[in-house]
Protein backbone atom coordinates (compact mmCIF):
# COMPACT_ATOMS: atom_id res chain seq x y z
CA UNK A 1 0.00 0.00 0.00
CA UNK A 2 1.48 3.42 -0.89
CA UNK A 3 1.60 6.29 1.59
CA UNK A 4 -0.87 8.09 -0.35
CA UNK A 5 -2.99 5.55 0.59
CA UNK A 6 -2.95 5.24 4.03
CA UNK A 7 -2.63 9.00 5.20
CA UNK A 8 -5.76 8.59 3.20
CA UNK A 9 -7.46 5.27 5.57
CA UNK A 10 -6.12 7.45 8.20
CA UNK A 11 -8.59 10.39 7.57
CA UNK A 12 -11.96 8.09 6.61
CA UNK A 13 -12.22 5.29 9.00
CA UNK A 14 -11.83 1.99 7.36
CA UNK A 15 -15.14 0.53 6.86
CA UNK A 16 -16.70 3.59 5.99
CA UNK A 17 -13.50 3.37 2.46
CA UNK A 18 -14.46 -0.45 2.53
CA UNK A 19 -18.39 0.67 2.08
CA UNK A 20 -18.02 3.32 -0.55
CA UNK A 21 -15.64 0.02 -2.45
CA UNK A 22 -17.93 -1.86 -2.42
CA UNK A 23 -20.73 0.27 -3.26
CA UNK A 24 -18.20 1.59 -6.34
CA UNK A 25 -17.76 -1.54 -7.85
CA UNK A 26 -21.57 -2.63 -7.47
CA UNK A 27 -22.24 0.20 -10.03
CA UNK A 28 -19.15 -0.14 -11.95
CA UNK A 29 -19.99 -3.84 -12.89
CA UNK A 30 -23.26 -3.90 -14.24
CA UNK A 31 -22.42 -0.48 -16.04
CA UNK A 32 -18.90 -1.83 -17.59
CA UNK A 33 -21.61 -5.16 -18.87
CA UNK A 34 -23.94 -2.71 -20.46
CA UNK A 35 -21.35 -0.18 -22.18
CA UNK A 36 -19.31 -3.38 -23.52
CA UNK A 37 -23.04 -4.58 -24.42
CA UNK A 38 -24.10 -1.56 -26.16
CA UNK A 39 -21.15 0.03 -27.41
CA UNK A 40 -19.60 -3.30 -29.11
CA UNK A 41 -22.77 -6.08 -28.79
CA UNK A 42 -25.07 -3.74 -30.27
CA UNK A 43 -23.42 -1.22 -32.43
CA UNK A 44 -20.09 -2.36 -33.88
CA UNK A 45 -22.02 -5.52 -34.69
CA UNK A 46 -24.91 -3.91 -36.19
CA UNK A 47 -22.66 -2.35 -38.55
CA UNK A 48 -20.00 -4.72 -39.26
CA UNK A 49 -23.09 -7.60 -40.26
CA UNK A 50 -25.31 -5.26 -41.65
CA UNK A 51 -28.19 -5.90 -38.74
CA UNK A 52 -31.19 -3.98 -38.37
CA UNK A 53 -32.64 -5.02 -35.64
CA UNK A 54 -30.53 -3.34 -32.87
CA UNK A 55 -30.54 -0.19 -34.79
CA UNK A 56 -34.20 0.98 -35.19
CA UNK A 57 -35.73 1.43 -31.47
CA UNK A 58 -36.14 4.84 -30.16
CA UNK A 59 -34.55 6.06 -33.48
CA UNK A 60 -30.74 7.57 -33.53
CA UNK A 61 -28.72 4.09 -33.97
CA UNK A 62 -31.47 2.56 -31.94
CA UNK A 63 -30.11 3.53 -28.29
CA UNK A 64 -33.58 2.25 -26.65
CA UNK A 65 -32.66 -1.36 -27.21
CA UNK A 66 -30.71 -2.12 -24.49
CA UNK A 67 -33.41 0.04 -22.10
CA UNK A 68 -36.21 -2.19 -23.88
CA UNK A 69 -34.23 -5.69 -23.55
CA UNK A 70 -33.40 -4.73 -19.62
CA UNK A 71 -37.45 -3.99 -19.20
CA UNK A 72 -38.06 -7.29 -21.81
CA UNK A 73 -35.62 -9.49 -19.10
CA UNK A 74 -37.18 -7.98 -15.55
CA UNK A 75 -40.71 -8.89 -16.87
CA UNK A 76 -39.27 -12.64 -18.03
CA UNK A 77 -41.28 -15.46 -15.77
CA UNK A 78 -38.86 -17.69 -14.06
CA UNK A 79 -39.22 -21.12 -15.05
CA UNK A 80 -36.83 -23.89 -13.78
CA UNK A 81 -37.56 -27.01 -15.24
CA UNK A 82 -38.96 -30.14 -12.91
CA UNK A 83 -36.14 -32.53 -13.36
CA UNK A 84 -33.33 -29.58 -12.34
CA UNK A 85 -31.54 -30.09 -9.58
CA UNK A 86 -32.99 -26.92 -7.80
CA UNK A 87 -30.41 -25.82 -5.33
CA UNK A 88 -27.33 -26.22 -7.93
CA UNK A 89 -29.57 -24.83 -10.69
CA UNK A 90 -30.07 -21.44 -8.84
CA UNK A 91 -26.90 -20.87 -7.68
CA UNK A 92 -24.62 -21.75 -10.82
CA UNK A 93 -25.29 -17.67 -12.05
CA UNK A 94 -23.88 -16.17 -8.68
CA UNK A 95 -20.72 -18.48 -8.64
CA UNK A 96 -19.91 -17.15 -11.95
CA UNK A 97 -20.87 -13.65 -10.79
CA UNK A 98 -19.24 -13.12 -7.92
CA UNK A 99 -16.08 -14.84 -9.88
CA UNK A 100 -16.18 -11.95 -11.87
CA UNK A 101 -16.55 -9.68 -9.15
CA UNK A 102 -14.02 -9.92 -6.91
CA UNK A 103 -11.68 -9.42 -10.16
CA UNK A 104 -12.52 -6.04 -10.48
CA UNK A 105 -10.94 -5.49 -6.85
CA UNK A 106 -7.55 -6.09 -7.76
CA UNK A 107 -7.58 -3.74 -10.90
CA UNK A 108 -5.75 -0.49 -10.07
CA UNK A 109 -6.83 2.80 -11.85
CA UNK A 110 -4.95 5.21 -10.44
CA UNK A 111 -2.43 5.68 -7.99
CA UNK A 112 -4.98 5.26 -5.00
CA UNK A 113 -8.18 4.24 -6.85
CA UNK A 114 -7.58 0.29 -6.18
CA UNK A 115 -10.10 -1.37 -3.81
CA UNK A 116 -6.98 -3.71 -2.75
CA UNK A 117 -3.85 -4.14 -4.01
CA UNK A 118 -3.10 -7.60 -2.77
CA UNK A 119 0.73 -8.58 -2.97
CA UNK A 120 -0.21 -11.60 -4.98
CA UNK A 121 -2.55 -9.75 -7.20
CA UNK A 122 -2.76 -10.62 -10.49
CA UNK A 123 -2.18 -14.61 -9.34
CA UNK A 124 -5.37 -13.60 -7.32
CA UNK A 125 -7.52 -12.47 -10.08
CA UNK A 126 -6.51 -15.82 -12.48
CA UNK A 127 -7.20 -17.94 -10.10
CA UNK A 128 -10.93 -16.08 -8.80
CA UNK A 129 -11.51 -15.24 -12.53
CA UNK A 130 -10.93 -19.59 -13.06
CA UNK A 131 -13.79 -20.44 -10.75
CA UNK A 132 -16.45 -18.93 -13.25
CA UNK A 133 -15.65 -23.29 -14.62
CA UNK A 134 -17.23 -24.69 -11.40
CA UNK A 135 -19.77 -22.44 -12.22
CA UNK A 136 -20.66 -23.28 -15.73
CA UNK A 137 -20.47 -26.95 -14.92
CA UNK A 138 -23.34 -26.30 -12.18
CA UNK A 139 -25.22 -25.00 -14.79
CA UNK A 140 -24.78 -27.64 -17.36
CA UNK A 141 -25.19 -30.50 -15.06
CA UNK A 142 -28.18 -28.81 -13.00
CA UNK A 143 -30.39 -28.08 -16.28
CA UNK A 144 -30.84 -32.43 -16.49
CA UNK A 145 -30.53 -31.65 -20.27
CA UNK A 146 -28.69 -32.96 -22.66
CA UNK A 147 -27.60 -30.21 -24.51
CA UNK A 148 -27.02 -28.12 -21.21
CA UNK A 149 -24.50 -30.76 -20.59
CA UNK A 150 -22.86 -31.16 -23.76
CA UNK A 151 -22.45 -27.59 -23.46
CA UNK A 152 -20.67 -27.33 -19.57
CA UNK A 153 -18.38 -30.04 -20.80
CA UNK A 154 -17.01 -28.18 -23.42
CA UNK A 155 -17.26 -25.04 -21.57
CA UNK A 156 -15.26 -26.81 -19.28
CA UNK A 157 -12.58 -28.59 -21.55
CA UNK A 158 -12.19 -25.75 -23.38
CA UNK A 159 -11.64 -23.01 -20.32
CA UNK A 160 -9.18 -25.54 -18.42
CA UNK A 161 -7.12 -25.93 -21.79
CA UNK A 162 -6.77 -22.28 -22.37
CA UNK A 163 -6.64 -21.27 -18.19
CA UNK A 164 -2.90 -22.41 -18.97
CA UNK A 165 -1.66 -19.80 -22.22
CA UNK A 166 -3.49 -17.62 -19.58
CA UNK A 167 -1.60 -18.30 -16.89
CA UNK A 168 1.99 -18.51 -18.45
CA UNK A 169 1.66 -15.31 -20.54
CA UNK A 170 1.64 -13.64 -17.13
CA UNK A 171 4.30 -15.52 -16.36
CA UNK A 172 7.00 -13.05 -18.57
CA UNK A 173 5.17 -10.56 -17.07
CA UNK A 174 6.10 -11.24 -13.65
CA UNK A 175 9.75 -11.83 -14.45
CA UNK A 176 10.18 -8.48 -16.01
CA UNK A 177 8.57 -6.72 -13.10
CA UNK A 178 9.62 -8.89 -9.82
CA UNK A 179 6.30 -8.59 -8.19
CA UNK A 180 2.82 -9.99 -8.64
CA UNK A 181 1.28 -6.65 -7.80
CA UNK A 182 -0.87 -5.09 -10.45
CA UNK A 183 0.77 -1.51 -8.96
CA UNK A 184 3.77 -2.80 -8.44
CA UNK A 185 3.63 -3.74 -12.57
CA UNK A 186 2.58 -0.44 -13.19
CA UNK A 187 5.23 1.07 -11.44
CA UNK A 188 7.78 -1.19 -13.34
CA UNK A 189 6.37 -0.45 -16.77
CA UNK A 190 6.28 2.94 -15.62
CA UNK A 191 9.97 3.05 -14.34
CA UNK A 192 11.17 0.96 -17.27
CA UNK A 193 13.67 2.06 -19.85
CA UNK A 194 14.02 0.79 -23.39
CA UNK A 195 17.51 0.77 -24.35
CA UNK A 196 18.18 3.19 -21.71
CA UNK A 197 15.05 5.61 -22.75
CA UNK A 198 12.63 5.93 -20.25
CA UNK A 199 10.52 8.78 -21.37
CA UNK A 200 7.30 6.70 -21.65
CA UNK A 201 8.86 3.60 -19.78
CA UNK A 202 8.43 0.97 -20.83
CA UNK A 203 4.94 -0.86 -21.60
CA UNK A 204 5.50 -4.20 -21.46
CA UNK A 205 4.14 -5.10 -24.60
CA UNK A 206 7.24 -4.06 -26.03
CA UNK A 207 9.42 -6.80 -24.67
CA UNK A 208 6.58 -9.83 -24.20
CA UNK A 209 4.96 -9.32 -27.67
CA UNK A 210 4.43 -13.11 -27.34
CA UNK A 211 3.03 -12.78 -24.29
CA UNK A 212 0.49 -10.32 -25.20
CA UNK A 213 -0.72 -12.35 -28.03
CA UNK A 214 -1.02 -15.65 -25.82
CA UNK A 215 -2.88 -13.36 -23.28
CA UNK A 216 -5.47 -12.15 -25.83
CA UNK A 217 -6.09 -15.64 -28.03
CA UNK A 218 -6.42 -17.09 -24.84
CA UNK A 219 -8.81 -14.42 -23.03
CA UNK A 220 -10.84 -14.74 -25.86
CA UNK A 221 -11.26 -18.19 -25.67
CA UNK A 222 -12.26 -17.94 -21.61
CA UNK A 223 -14.47 -15.48 -22.83
CA UNK A 224 -15.77 -18.35 -25.30
CA UNK A 225 -16.52 -15.15 -27.77
CA UNK A 226 -16.70 -16.49 -31.09
CA UNK A 227 -13.70 -18.32 -32.84
CA UNK A 228 -13.87 -20.44 -29.89
CA UNK A 229 -17.79 -20.42 -28.82
CA UNK A 230 -17.98 -24.29 -29.08
CA UNK A 231 -19.33 -24.37 -25.61
CA UNK A 232 -22.74 -22.42 -26.52
CA UNK A 233 -22.97 -22.73 -29.84
CA UNK A 234 -26.12 -21.46 -30.86
CA UNK A 235 -26.93 -23.91 -34.40
CA UNK A 236 -26.26 -26.96 -32.94
CA UNK A 237 -26.10 -27.01 -28.83
CA UNK A 238 -28.83 -24.25 -28.59
CA UNK A 239 -27.51 -22.14 -25.86
CA UNK A 240 -25.47 -25.20 -24.34
CA UNK A 241 -25.65 -24.84 -20.89
CA UNK A 242 -27.93 -21.59 -20.70
CA UNK A 243 -30.54 -23.52 -22.52
CA UNK A 244 -32.71 -23.80 -19.59
CA UNK A 245 -32.21 -20.18 -17.79
CA UNK A 246 -34.83 -17.35 -18.33
CA UNK A 247 -35.34 -13.96 -17.54
CA UNK A 248 -32.60 -12.45 -14.64
CA UNK A 249 -31.62 -15.59 -14.27
CA UNK A 250 -29.99 -15.75 -17.35
CA UNK A 251 -29.33 -12.13 -17.91
CA UNK A 252 -26.77 -12.57 -15.12
CA UNK A 253 -24.55 -15.21 -17.32
CA UNK A 254 -24.72 -12.88 -19.99
CA UNK A 255 -23.87 -9.93 -17.63
CA UNK A 256 -21.01 -11.92 -16.21
CA UNK A 257 -19.48 -12.50 -19.52
CA UNK A 258 -19.27 -8.62 -20.57
CA UNK A 259 -18.00 -7.74 -16.83
CA UNK A 260 -15.56 -10.56 -17.09
CA UNK A 261 -14.66 -9.65 -21.08
CA UNK A 262 -13.79 -5.69 -19.12
CA UNK A 263 -11.84 -7.38 -16.38
CA UNK A 264 -9.49 -9.42 -18.62
CA UNK A 265 -9.09 -6.68 -20.72
CA UNK A 266 -8.04 -4.65 -18.04
CA UNK A 267 -6.02 -6.90 -17.05
CA UNK A 268 -4.38 -6.78 -20.25
CA UNK A 269 -4.66 -3.42 -20.02
CA UNK A 270 -2.46 -3.29 -16.65
CA UNK A 271 -0.05 -5.95 -17.74
CA UNK A 272 1.07 -5.04 -20.86
CA UNK A 273 0.11 -1.14 -22.25
CA UNK A 274 1.13 0.13 -18.85
CA UNK A 275 -2.13 0.84 -17.17
CA UNK A 276 -3.56 4.20 -15.37
CA UNK A 277 0.15 5.40 -15.84
CA UNK A 278 0.40 8.65 -18.04
CA UNK A 279 4.02 9.49 -18.60
CA UNK A 280 4.83 13.02 -16.71
CA UNK A 281 1.53 12.87 -14.58
CA UNK A 282 1.85 12.09 -11.09
CA UNK A 283 -0.25 12.84 -7.64
CA UNK A 284 -3.90 13.64 -7.36
CA UNK A 285 -3.47 14.52 -11.19
CA UNK A 286 -3.12 10.96 -12.05
CA UNK A 287 -6.11 9.92 -9.88
CA UNK A 288 -8.40 11.66 -12.37
CA UNK A 289 -6.41 11.39 -15.58
CA UNK A 290 -5.42 7.22 -15.00
CA UNK A 291 -9.44 6.31 -15.07
CA UNK A 292 -9.91 7.26 -18.09
CA UNK A 293 -6.45 6.87 -19.77
CA UNK A 294 -7.32 3.20 -18.59
CA UNK A 295 -10.94 2.90 -19.49
CA UNK A 296 -9.68 3.91 -23.08
CA UNK A 297 -6.70 0.92 -23.33
CA UNK A 298 -9.85 -1.24 -22.22
CA UNK A 299 -11.94 -0.29 -24.66
CA UNK A 300 -9.24 -0.22 -27.56
CA UNK A 301 -8.62 -4.22 -26.28
CA UNK A 302 -12.44 -5.11 -25.84
CA UNK A 303 -12.66 -3.58 -29.80
CA UNK A 304 -10.30 -6.01 -30.61
CA UNK A 305 -11.74 -8.89 -28.54
CA UNK A 306 -15.38 -8.10 -30.66
CA UNK A 307 -13.83 -7.07 -33.89
CA UNK A 308 -12.49 -10.86 -33.60
CA UNK A 309 -15.50 -12.02 -32.80
CA UNK A 310 -17.45 -10.91 -35.25
CA UNK A 311 -15.51 -11.56 -38.09
CA UNK A 312 -14.01 -15.05 -37.87
CA UNK A 313 -16.26 -18.66 -37.92
CA UNK A 314 -16.15 -21.23 -35.01
CA UNK A 315 -13.38 -23.82 -34.49
CA UNK A 316 -14.14 -27.29 -34.03
CA UNK A 317 -13.86 -29.24 -31.00
CA UNK A 318 -10.71 -30.84 -32.02
CA UNK A 319 -8.81 -27.96 -33.75
CA UNK A 320 -9.93 -25.71 -30.64
CA UNK A 321 -8.36 -28.09 -28.25
CA UNK A 322 -5.48 -28.75 -30.60
CA UNK A 323 -5.18 -25.15 -30.86
CA UNK A 324 -4.49 -24.67 -26.77
CA UNK A 325 -2.38 -27.99 -26.03
CA UNK A 326 -0.33 -28.10 -29.26
CA UNK A 327 0.49 -24.58 -30.36
CA UNK A 328 -0.80 -21.68 -27.17
CA UNK A 329 1.07 -23.96 -24.28
CA UNK A 330 4.39 -24.99 -25.97
CA UNK A 331 4.74 -21.35 -27.20
CA UNK A 332 3.86 -19.92 -23.60
CA UNK A 333 6.66 -22.58 -22.57
CA UNK A 334 9.03 -21.41 -24.67
CA UNK A 335 8.33 -17.79 -24.17
CA UNK A 336 8.90 -18.41 -20.03
CA UNK A 337 12.02 -20.18 -20.96
CA UNK A 338 13.65 -17.87 -23.62
CA UNK A 339 12.39 -14.62 -20.73
CA UNK A 340 14.25 -16.17 -18.28
CA UNK A 341 17.66 -16.79 -20.81
CA UNK A 342 17.05 -13.13 -21.89
CA UNK A 343 16.97 -11.94 -18.01
CA UNK A 344 19.64 -14.23 -16.40
CA UNK A 345 22.27 -13.61 -19.35
CA UNK A 346 21.45 -9.81 -19.62
CA UNK B 1 2.68 -5.39 5.28
CA UNK B 2 2.02 -6.08 9.08
CA UNK B 3 -0.37 -8.92 9.84
CA UNK B 4 -3.19 -7.03 10.45
CA UNK B 5 -2.94 -5.45 7.09
CA UNK B 6 -2.85 -8.05 5.29
CA UNK B 7 -6.18 -9.74 7.01
CA UNK B 8 -7.59 -6.25 6.66
CA UNK B 9 -7.09 -6.90 2.18
CA UNK B 10 -8.73 -10.44 2.75
CA UNK B 11 -11.61 -9.16 4.60
CA UNK B 12 -12.32 -6.74 1.94
CA UNK B 13 -12.30 -9.14 -0.45
CA UNK B 14 -14.35 -11.74 1.93
CA UNK B 15 -17.20 -8.37 1.64
CA UNK B 16 -17.20 -8.08 -1.41
CA UNK B 17 -18.23 -11.84 -1.99
CA UNK B 18 -20.89 -11.14 0.27
CA UNK B 19 -21.80 -8.02 -1.80
CA UNK B 20 -21.88 -9.73 -4.81
CA UNK B 21 -24.02 -12.48 -3.43
CA UNK B 22 -26.28 -10.05 -2.22
CA UNK B 23 -26.32 -7.88 -5.49
CA UNK B 24 -27.57 -11.51 -6.95
CA UNK B 25 -30.14 -11.84 -4.49
CA UNK B 26 -31.11 -8.09 -4.38
CA UNK B 27 -31.57 -8.24 -8.09
CA UNK B 28 -33.73 -11.34 -8.41
CA UNK B 29 -35.65 -10.34 -5.43
CA UNK B 30 -36.85 -7.23 -7.72
CA UNK B 31 -37.65 -9.07 -10.58
CA UNK B 32 -39.89 -11.52 -8.45
CA UNK B 33 -42.26 -8.79 -7.33
CA UNK B 34 -42.52 -7.52 -11.16
CA UNK B 35 -42.30 -11.10 -13.15
CA UNK B 36 -45.62 -13.14 -13.68
CA UNK B 37 -45.75 -16.39 -12.55
CA UNK B 38 -48.33 -18.41 -14.29
CA UNK B 39 -47.61 -22.13 -13.88
CA UNK B 40 -48.38 -24.68 -16.70
CA UNK B 41 -47.12 -28.24 -16.57
CA UNK B 42 -45.53 -28.23 -20.13
CA UNK B 43 -43.09 -25.32 -19.26
CA UNK B 44 -41.17 -27.21 -17.19
CA UNK B 45 -40.21 -29.84 -19.75
CA UNK B 46 -36.28 -30.18 -19.92
CA UNK B 47 -35.90 -28.02 -23.46
CA UNK B 48 -34.57 -30.60 -25.86
CA UNK B 49 -35.24 -29.03 -29.28
CA UNK B 50 -38.97 -29.34 -29.07
CA UNK B 51 -38.57 -33.20 -29.01
CA UNK B 52 -39.66 -34.91 -26.18
CA UNK B 53 -37.04 -36.04 -23.84
CA UNK B 54 -36.00 -39.69 -22.89
CA UNK B 55 -34.05 -39.93 -19.47
CA UNK B 56 -31.91 -36.98 -17.32
CA UNK B 57 -28.40 -36.88 -18.74
CA UNK B 58 -26.97 -37.81 -21.37
CA UNK B 59 -23.44 -39.71 -21.73
CA UNK B 60 -20.31 -37.60 -21.80
CA UNK B 61 -17.23 -38.03 -23.84
CA UNK B 62 -14.36 -39.82 -21.65
CA UNK B 63 -11.71 -37.03 -24.14
CA UNK B 64 -12.93 -34.60 -21.41
CA UNK B 65 -11.68 -36.48 -18.43
CA UNK B 66 -8.02 -37.00 -19.93
CA UNK B 67 -8.22 -33.13 -20.86
CA UNK B 68 -8.89 -32.65 -17.26
CA UNK B 69 -5.69 -34.62 -16.18
CA UNK B 70 -3.23 -33.06 -18.30
CA UNK B 71 -4.84 -29.34 -17.12
CA UNK B 72 -3.79 -30.71 -13.49
CA UNK B 73 -0.12 -31.01 -14.22
CA UNK B 74 0.04 -28.04 -16.09
CA UNK B 75 -1.78 -26.22 -13.31
CA UNK B 76 0.39 -27.28 -10.51
CA UNK B 77 3.61 -26.63 -12.82
CA UNK B 78 1.85 -23.17 -13.50
CA UNK B 79 2.13 -22.89 -9.33
CA UNK B 80 5.69 -24.10 -8.84
CA UNK B 81 6.66 -21.63 -11.82
CA UNK B 82 5.36 -18.40 -10.17
CA UNK B 83 7.74 -18.11 -7.20
CA UNK B 84 10.63 -18.53 -9.42
CA UNK B 85 9.34 -15.81 -11.90
CA UNK B 86 8.97 -13.76 -8.86
CA UNK B 87 12.66 -14.24 -7.73
CA UNK B 88 14.33 -14.41 -10.97
CA UNK B 89 17.45 -12.05 -10.79
CA UNK B 90 18.36 -13.33 -7.47
CA UNK B 91 18.46 -17.05 -8.42
CA UNK B 92 20.10 -16.34 -11.43
CA UNK B 93 21.23 -19.16 -13.60
CA UNK B 94 20.97 -21.92 -11.17
CA UNK B 95 17.05 -21.04 -11.06
CA UNK B 96 17.35 -20.61 -14.66
CA UNK B 97 18.96 -24.59 -14.98
CA UNK B 98 16.32 -25.92 -12.67
CA UNK B 99 13.55 -24.54 -14.34
CA UNK B 100 14.40 -25.20 -17.51
CA UNK B 101 14.90 -29.06 -16.43
CA UNK B 102 11.59 -28.79 -14.65
CA UNK B 103 10.07 -27.33 -17.87
CA UNK B 104 11.78 -29.66 -20.36
CA UNK B 105 10.28 -32.58 -18.09
CA UNK B 106 6.84 -30.93 -18.17
CA UNK B 107 7.08 -30.96 -22.06
CA UNK B 108 8.12 -34.39 -22.48
CA UNK B 109 4.84 -35.39 -20.35
CA UNK B 110 2.73 -33.31 -22.85
CA UNK B 111 4.91 -35.04 -25.74
CA UNK B 112 4.04 -38.28 -24.37
CA UNK B 113 0.32 -37.51 -24.48
CA UNK B 114 0.95 -36.66 -27.83
CA UNK B 115 2.67 -39.06 -29.07
CA UNK B 116 -0.15 -41.62 -27.54
CA UNK B 117 -2.80 -39.72 -29.13
CA UNK B 118 -4.59 -38.19 -26.52
CA UNK B 119 -4.52 -34.97 -28.39
CA UNK B 120 -6.16 -36.94 -31.18
CA UNK B 121 -10.09 -36.49 -30.82
CA UNK B 122 -11.68 -39.07 -32.55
Amino acid sequence: MTAAASTLALEIPWGVLLGAKVMIILTLLPLTALILGYVFLMKMMAHMQSRLGPMDPGGFHGWFQLIGDGIKFIQKEDVMPADADRRVFALAPMIILISTFVVYAVIPAGPRLVVEDLEVGIFFALAVSSLSVIGVLMAGWASSNKFALLGALRAAGQLIAYELPLVLAVVGVIMQAGTMSLQGIVGAQANGEIFGWGAVGNPFVLTQAVGFVLFLAAAQAELTQTPFDMPVAESELVAGYQVEYTGFRWLFFQMSEYATAFALAGIAATLFLGGWYVPGVEGTAADVLGPLVLFAKIMAISFVIFWVRFTYPRFREDQLQAMAWKYLIPLSLLNILVTGILKVVF
Amino acid sequence: MSYSEYSQSYLTIAVLIGAGAGMFGLMLGLARLVRPTRPQLDKYVTYESGSDPIGGWGQANVRYYIYALLFVMFDVEAVFIFPWALRVDSLGVFGLVEVGIFIVILALGLLYAWRKGVLRWV
